[in-house]
């Protein structure tokens, strides 16, 4: 009964426990302070936009924390474990996954090779030299799924380069998603589409959220505004606001610094 | 599924039942020479074969191949040197030995980009050709002649034929060993790889291992190659590994087309012919033959191979 209730109690410290915690992160290039002692964590379950203007140190932050990048100084922690100085490809097996900003897909490959290839790194070793993989479905079949998932079905034998622009972000995101990730870190997944589009995805992404915790980055702020379950605005490598999407736009500070900046933009 | 009666696999069915006839047509016409030029021809198409799997599907250009086509040639002369005929013995040597090496230079080579791979993979060549120039017992800079080609107890590869036939044969098998790879889990790590590597580390794959895997086993390929050229030409000297052996290897891959199953044969059978037909009209024959391979650069990407598929694949 005792044991029953102190188990109870555990799991519910660790629903309560954040997935990502990033502590005091700094990456410097040269004289330029990319990242300046960022400190943030991202609940399980929640959906926390990163939003700034541009040169805020956005991408920066994300190679840091999907390891492409290593920072100065700092601690990143994913499911409690730190992973500051993990290899991008071991961070992935952890249950990272990112799309890029600029997409970054198989261009010479087919749709669901592209996926495929996501399914098959989280399958064990590819050291498997004989069977033909394209006929394999323990991957064929999860990465069809992960495409009709994010809108691609009957694309699947299309040639990546001959794709859209948007079908290319819808891509990325499958990739993402065929990785049986914990975590989604999506850099900029707007980046470049058409209003339709944009919206296609804001729909996407509503239902994403309910499967898993996002970090997005995002410069469209009424995408941001109507996903985002909590806000961290980032200038010039700091954050300088951090909290729920209304407190976010009443805040003073992030008006100057961002949102007012972008209305005046609109207006001229 | 599309069909497989196109033109260019009627064009490559041709060739390998050309290959098959070529014993015949040597003895019709009552002279070697065809058996000899085409044993050649066969032996490096399973370089330029282990070529094209690192350079066409793996992205990986080696300027440095001649090596492992040395390597394998020199564990074969020197151990029928030292008195070991066997075959049983040479030739898993002188595939270990090239893998051995092909670890060492993959090792340090893939950790480098670009130009710089090209760099390194070639200084790597020279150092070993220049290893093969000191060797004294060996015959040094003048080569090593080889008086008994392997001995593999009832098979003689001293008939002219079956050695044709055994050269022929491992070629089948290391293309249906390519094809196999290429298609497998593995191979698809190795084409992403090529593709963006970026991309297959954030989708969880560590490529390190996976490309110097594939790194090895086209060097133990193309040691094959030179362990059969060693008792092809039952001689062995640091020609065998000069630099530009390895250049012809990737005009080879280049002309007949990279990341294509049959390219390197299509390209090695077109390279030594027209080097042959072309040295006897001139003396200079490479002012024809360069402008010949720019053609091919410049207006058929996918190399003959790309040609034959009607130019889909560039």
């Amino acid at each position: 009964m005792h044991a029953a209730e102190s188990m109870a109690c555990l799991r519910e410290v660790n629903v309560a426990e954040p997935l990502l915690e990033i502590e005091n992160l700094s990456k410097r290039f040269g004289g330029i302070v990319a990242s300046d002692n960022i400190t943030l964590s991202v609940e399980k379950g929640e959906l926390h936009a990163i939003i700034g203007p541009n040169g805020a140190g956005k991408t920066t932050l994300i190679s840091q924390l999907t390891g492409e990048l290593t920072p100065n100084a700092g601690r990143v922690r994913f499911a409690g474990e730190d992973i500051t100085a993990m290899q991008p490809w071991r961070r992935s097996l952890q249950g990272l996954a990112r799309s890029f900003q600029i997409t970054s897909v198989f261009l010479d490959l087919t749709v669901l090779d592209n996926v495929a290839l996501a399914v098959q790194a989280h399958a064990g070793h590819s050291f498997q030299f004989w069977k033909n993989s394209r006929k394999d479905p323990s991957i064929r079949e999860p990465a069809r799924a992960a495409l009709a998932h994010v809108g691609l079905s009957g694309r699947e034998d299309t040639v990546v380069s001959r794709m859209s622009h948007g079908e290319h972000r819808q891509l990325e995101i499958a990739m993402a998603l065929a990785t049986k990730p914990r975590m989604l870190l999506l850099d900029e997944p707007m980046a470049g589409m058409g209003p339709d589009e944009s919206a296609r995805l804001v729909k996407l992404l509503k239902e994403l959220k309910n499967e898993y915790t996002i970090l997005l980055i995002e410069h469209d702020m009424e995408a941001v505004f109507a996903l985002a379950d909590r806000i961290s605005v980032l200038v010039y490598g700091r954050v300088i606001a951090s909290g729920l999407p209304d407190d976010i736009r009443k805040d003073a500070e992030v008006r100057r610094a961002y949102l007012g900046e972008e209305k005046r933009a609109k207006h001229v | 599924m599309k069909s497989h009666v196109t033109f260019r696999n009627i064009v490559v069915a041709a060739l390998l039942v050309m290959l098959a006839l070529v014993p015949l047509y040597s003895a019709w016409i009552g002279n070697n020479f065809a058996l000899i030029l085409f044993t050649r021809i066969v032996i490096l198409a399973i370089a330029a074969v282990s070529l094209n799997l690192i350079m066409g599907y793996g992205g990986m250009v080696s300027f440095g191949h001649a090596a492992y086509l040395g390597i394998g040639a020199y564990v074969v002369g020197i151990l029928a040197y030292e008195g070991v005929p066997s075959g049983f013995l040479q030739w898993p040597l002188a595939l270990v030995v090239s893998g051995l090496f092909a670890l060492l230079i993959g090792a340090l080579s893939l950790r480098t980009r670009g130009v710089y791979f090209i760099m390194i993979t070639l200084a790597f060549a020279q150092m070993i050709y220049y290893v093969a120039v000191s060797l004294s017992r060996y015959g040094a800079d003048d080569g090593l002649t080889i008086y008994r080609r392997s001995q593999f107890g009832g098979l003689d590869l001293s008939n002219k034929v079956v050695f044709y036939y055994v050269c022929l044969a491992l070629l089948l098998l290391v293309i249906l060993i390519v094809w196999r790879i290429v298609n497998s889990r593995f191979g698809m790590v190795i084409r992403g790889a090529k593709s963006n590597e970026r991309r297959m580390r954030a989708i969880g794959f560590p490529t390190f291992r996976y490309r110097l895997t594939c790194f090895v086993i086209s060097g133990v390929i193309c040691g094959l190659s030179g362990a059969l050229l060693a008792n092809h030409t039952e001689f062995v000297s640091p020609a065998d590994m000069h630099w530009t052996r390895s250049g012809d290897l990737i005009i080879m891959v280049v002309l007949g087309g990279m990341g294509s199953l049959f390219g390197p044969v299509i390209g090695a059978v077109a390279f030594l012919l027209l080097e042959e037909g072309l040295a006897r009209l001139t003396e200079y024959w490479q002012i024809i033959f360069g402008p010949l391979l720019l053609a091919v650069v410049l207006y058929a990407r996918g190399g003959i191979d790309g040609l034959l598929a009607g130019g889909k694949r560039g």
